[in-house]
């Protein structure tokens, strides 16, 4: 079972969700966390322990041998992304624009173009406890391509076992690469116009990719008619809902979670799994 | 030697563009007073849009862009095809900017 923590608008509490979930879990079976926000990623302040391997994260660019290239422009008029551009000299490649869609390999009549891997990133797995192991993404800084370290991150994860992925605000190509393949998905939203606003683009996507998907209501003020009409239009259950409470947020800033000092809590989020799992069960 | 200017419409009357990668048209004339209007394909593009407006100019032959401002990516690849860029901007014509180009009063950008 994969299940993704998506929110649309940033800051309202994915990590929080996610990083809870994980903890409560983790005390009755194998949990795997994936922060899939690899340009900002935050799980690891909330689980520091244990030894940390590394791994890096490679993406294919092009290379243009000057002696085969006869300047023709194909490969430059072949691709998207503006990621080479035919200069006097032959094609200039900006990696940092390069999808490694290896179409220009495939165009070049002179069969000058080969390939090699440039490190846009790394994935860190460590086991901080005995129940949980934690897979990071991380992108360079200065890199724009966070899907590939995303997808590396998911594929390190064991599919078998259960695993947690904690994606990125907003719903662009991040986003959607975390909720491949996911099973259920947790919509974090707050009662807010601005939450409002960014879950309705996020019940979109997992709308469209049909994936089965509940809301928690993080930062409650106990009026949250805004939020619930929405869900009851589109049938979101709202699965959780998290008060607005001075207590909870002193626990967060500590870097602590409110389920780790409070059993009422921890099964508050082993309550908000199984209803995820219904989620799923409800669409076979 | 062919010209590139940006503009809003076609021709020399159209309001003068400072955006580069996303100028709705681009407008070409050369030294026999030759004269073409291209729209720009990338107007709506959702990235890499300043180089590829770069190679398509470069690719119509063009020596001299005359444009308002440029991203390093669009810059960079106008570089490697030893584009000159000069730049303007404001509220007036294609062929008032052409005017100033003529006349030697705008500024190098690279």
């Amino acid at each position: 079972m994969r299940i993704a923590i998506l929110s649309g608008k940033g800051g309202t509490g994915k990590s929080t969700v996610a990083a809870n979930l994980a903890f409560s879990l983790s005390q009755t079976m194998e949990v795997t966390a994936v922060d899939c926000d690899v340009e900002e990623p935050n799980l690891h302040i909330f689980f520091p322990d244990g030894d940390v391997a590394e791994e890096e994260v490679l993406t294919l660019v092009p290379i243009v041998d000057p002696d085969l290239c006869n300047l023709c422009g194909e490969c430059s008029r072949f691709c998207r992304y503006g990621a080479l551009v035919m200069g006097l000299n032959g094609p200039n490649l900006n990696p940092q624009m390069c999808h490694s869609c290896r179409g220009c390999r495939l165009v070049c009549p002179q069969d000058a173009i080969t390939e090699k891997g440039r490190g846009i990133g790394k994935v860190s797995i460590s086991h901080p406890l005995s129940g949980l192991t934690l897979i990071t993404g991380t992108l360079n800084e200065g890199e724009v391509m966070a899907p590939p370290v995303i997808k590396k991150a998911k594929e390190i994860s064991n599919s078998g076992q259960l695993t947690i992925l904690d994606s990125s605000p907003g719903i662009a190509c991040p986003v959607i690469e975390t909720l491949q393949d996911a099973d259920a998905a947790i919509l974090v939203t707050e009662s807010t116009p601005f939450g409002l606003h960014d879950l309705e683009l996020a019940a979109e996507v997992v709308k469209d990719m049909g994936i089965p998907s509940g809301v928690v209501i993080n930062r409650s003020d106990g009026r949250d008619q805004l939020i619930g009409t929405f869900c009851k239009e589109k049938s979101l259950p709202v699965i959780m809902t998290i008060p607005f409470d001075r207590k909870i947020a002193q626990v967060q800033n500590r870097g602590d979670l409110i389920s780790r000092l409070d059993p009422s809590w921890s099964e508050k989020f082993q309550e908000l799994y199984r209803k995820t799992s219904d989620l799923k069960e409800a669409v076979q | 030697m062919k010209i590139c200017v940006t503009g809003q419409g076609e021709g020399l009357q159209s309001r003068f563009e400072e955006r580069f990668g996303r100028a709705p048209f681009f407008t070409f004339v050369d030294d026999e007073n030759g004269l073409e209007s291209l729209a720009n394909p990338y107007t709506d593009g959702s990235g890499g849009v300043g180089p590829r407006a770069a190679q398509l100019i470069m690719d119509h032959g063009a020596k001299v862009l005359i444009t308002g401002r440029l991203g390093d990516n669009a810059a960079n690849a106008l570089r490697s095809g030893g584009m000159k860029v000069y730049t303007s901007g404001g509220d007036q014509s294609v062929a008032a900017v052409l005017d100033e180009y003529r006349a030697g009063r705008l500024q190098p950008l690279q």
